[in-house]
């Protein structure tokens, strides 16, 4: 074990994983002696040079393409996009290429990338460059979407990413790279997709979270906790896609209430499909109607106030809670 | 790549009024100490972000003012404060703006600092997304075109930028329909910490206006007057519907990225020096001076003026109000 932060343990498992297997390779935006936009890839072009720390121009679908293209030819590329906003512009390479193309191929075609990229709101960087959109990509068929919330899940969850043999959407957290935990030092440490984190134990109510939502929730069960005398339960979801449902609806049918907590869009969202999924499951268990805590349906603006308004906060949870109960 | 030569043609071969000369010097001086003064509130932490012009000025003022304003339109990129100047955006509106204040005219706190737009006065506002506003600049003339309007739509972007799909679809459009675009590539010679050579694989960014079958020329865009003959040539032409052109300045961007970055992890010392020496508006005062057109007396009352409008747009837009939260949720639809 050892003390980290989220963007270095980013690190750790992408050197690990280029030492472990010749054909990973990265590529990306500003990812060599930059070392990335938000520095997880420094060091990596001295260590392992310019082939396998390729520095591409801004061209989101071309090196997307690209990666699809060594995959099919044996290599196993992972493409770093600066942030998710700009996988809008490689949108169909993703969905109709990276995500179908086993499937259009009967088999005989598989396209093991990894593509990770920075989520997410409340940094002011305004409305084209704020989407969470992890919810948006676990709706399509064909793609793994991880979004790990802590240090330790981002290496685990990333390492397996490098063993699938599918395209897998690694979204990190703008707000999360400078947050510290413990990390294991095994090179062998992995953590299995579709494996839900129950990040705390309750018994009232169920807060479900995914990515930063997750820190939101667990300030909220505190603030409960101390304030109400609320016992919450938290879930990390970590992937969306495999999901992991059936340690949702455990907790659901004990604690007989859910909230789910997310910075997306409410109308179309995640947290819908979520809801619909404990609905069916859980109907008989729920005293209450499912909640859900999430943005304003706005592009998000810039300014402090303004992009406060829009976002959601652990007081926007704790007065969900409590409205339920 | 390496700074290249000045051009010693004395400024009189020009044929621009002194007024003219006295403006583009006035333009180039505002926008940077506009963007000196800004930085300078950044790191005292009064404003978050900064994305700043330093070393292009020339090239945003000599294009800029080689356009009809009123007439014609401007499709931005984030460095072009320089080119809104000449648009008619004031200093204290550039301050509104970096400060995200309620009254700032381009967003009222929306957009981040320096995604300028203003109907009013034709700027077009853009995504932070790079290269779309090409293709939004393409869609204006042909508007215009359609309407037989004759404006002119300069659209601006880095280098880098010119890597993007975007970019090509929008001098394939452009090019095939014969519109009046201008094309404008501020080559400044990275983008962020890539230099150039990893973005362009010709020797010109403008070498690929052959492709679409138009003009393309590359210009010192540390020279205001030699980007405005250029620009000011291709616009005519443009007006009479002989465009699209594609047109590159070299400049060389004399600041980091943007407020965030920290060059010194991918950029020479040395390069950065043999740059500064020719900063676009030490050179331009030099000239003027040498050539006998001003005094230094002017330039220098010139300066204590720009000086003295960027204190008080400071100070004046740091005292506005903020936006209130509750304006935060309007304007997604449009009554209908
Ligand atoms: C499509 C897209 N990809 C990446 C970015 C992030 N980004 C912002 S500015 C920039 C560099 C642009 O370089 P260039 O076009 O040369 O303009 P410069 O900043 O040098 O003026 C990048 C990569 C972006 N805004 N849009
Ligand atoms: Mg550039």
């Amino acid at each position: 074990m050892a003390e980290m932060r989220y963007r270095e343990a980013l690190r750790e498992a992408l050197r690990e994983e280029l030492i472990r297997d010749d054909r990973v390779f990265l590529m990306g935006e500003d990812i060599g002696a930059y070392g990335g936009s938000y520095a997880v890839t420094t060091g990596l072009l001295e260590e392992f040079g310019p082939e396998r720390v390729r520095d591409t121009p801004i061209a989101e679908s071309g090196i997307i393409g690209a990666g699809i293209g060594a995959a099919m030819g044996g290599m196993r590329p992972m493409v770093e996009l600066m942030t998710i906003n700009f996988s809008f512009l490689a949108l169909d390479q993703i969905v109709n290429s990276a995500a179908k193309l086993y499937y259009m191929s009967h088999g005989q075609i598989n396209v093991p990338m990894v593509v990770r990229m920075a989520s997410g709101g409340g940094s002011q960087l305004a409305a084209t460059h704020s989407h969470s959109l992890e919810g948006m990509y676990a709706h399509f068929p064909g793609l793994k979407v991880v979004c790990p919330s802590n240090p330790a899940d981002a290496k685990g969850l990333l390492k397996r990413a490098f063993r699938d043999e599918n395209t897998v959407i690694f979204i990190e957290h703008t707000s999360l790279y400078g947050i510290k935990g413990e990390v294991p030092d095994d090179p062998d440490f992995i953590i299995e997709f579709g494996k839900a984190n129950v990040v705390r134990e309750g018994t009232d109510v169920t807060l479900i979270g995914y990515s930063g939502s997750v820190w939101q929730a667990s300030r909220a069960a505190t603030m409960l906790e101390e304030q109400e005398g609320i016992s919450a339960e938290v879930i990390d979801l970590r992937t969306l896609s495999p999901l992991d449902i059936e340690t949702v609806i455990r907790s659901v049918k004990k604690t007989n209430r859910a909230v789910i907590v997310e910075d997306d869009w409410k109308f179309g969202g995640f947290g819908g499909e979520l809801s619909a999924q404990i609905m069916e499951r859980a109907f008989d268990w729920l005293d209450a109607p499912v909640a859900r805590v999430s943005g304003k349906d706005v592009p998000l603006p810039y300014n402090r106030n303004l992009e406060f308004a829009a976002l959601p906060s652990e007081e926007d949870v704790v007065e969900a809670v409590l409205a339920m109960l | 790549m390496g700074a290249p030569a000045p051009t010693e043609q004395p400024l009189s071969a020009y044929q621009l009024s002194e007024q003219s000369l006295e403006r583009m010097y006035s333009y180039m001086l505002l926008a940077r100490r506009l963007n000196e003064r800004m930085m300078l509130l950044n790191r005292q932490g009064t404003a978050p972000f900064v994305i700043a012009g330093a070393g292009q000025e020339a090239a945003q003022v000599g294009a800029a003012m080689a356009l009809q304003v009123g007439v014609d339109y401007l499709a931005p990129y984030y460095r072009d404060l320089a080119m809104n100047l000449v648009f008619g955006m004031t200093a204290r509106e550039a301050m509104l703006n970096l400060f995200a204040k309620r009254d700032d005219p381009n967003s009222h706190g929306r957009q981040m600092p320096s995604h300028w737009g203003l109907r009013e006065r034709h700027v077009v506002t853009q995504s932070s997304v790079v290269a779309t506003q090409l293709l939004h600049a393409t869609g204006i003339a042909l508007a215009a075109k359609m309407r037989q309007d004759p404006v002119v739509v300069m659209a601006c972007c880095g280098e880098g930028s010119t890597s993007r799909g975007d970019f090509h679809e929008a001098l394939n459009f452009a090019a095939i329909h014969h519109l009046p675009v201008i094309f404008f590539v501020e080559n400044n010679g990275y983008a962020i910490s890539e230099r150039v050579e990893k973005e362009v694989p010709t020797e010109h960014v403008a070498d690929r206006a052959r492709g679409y079958g138009i003009e393309g020329a590359t210009v010192d865009g540390m020279d205001a007057v030699v980007v405005y003959q250029t620009v000011r040539q291709a616009v005519d032409q443009a007006r009479r519907g002989r465009g699209p052109f594609l047109i590159e300045a070299k400049c060389y961007r004399l600041w980091a990225h943007s407020s965030d970055d920290d060059d010194s992890r991918y950029r020479p010392r040395e390069e950065l020096a043999e740059w500064a020496a020719r900063d676009p508006i030490k050179l331009f005062r030099e000239r003027v001076q040498n050539d006998g057109i001003f005094p230094a007396e002017d330039l220098d009352r010139i300066e204590a003026q720009i000086d003295e409008e960027v204190r008080d747009a400071a100070q004046w837009a740091m005292a506005q109000p903020d936006p209130e939260p509750a304006d935060a949720l309007g304007f997604v639809y449009k009554e209908s």
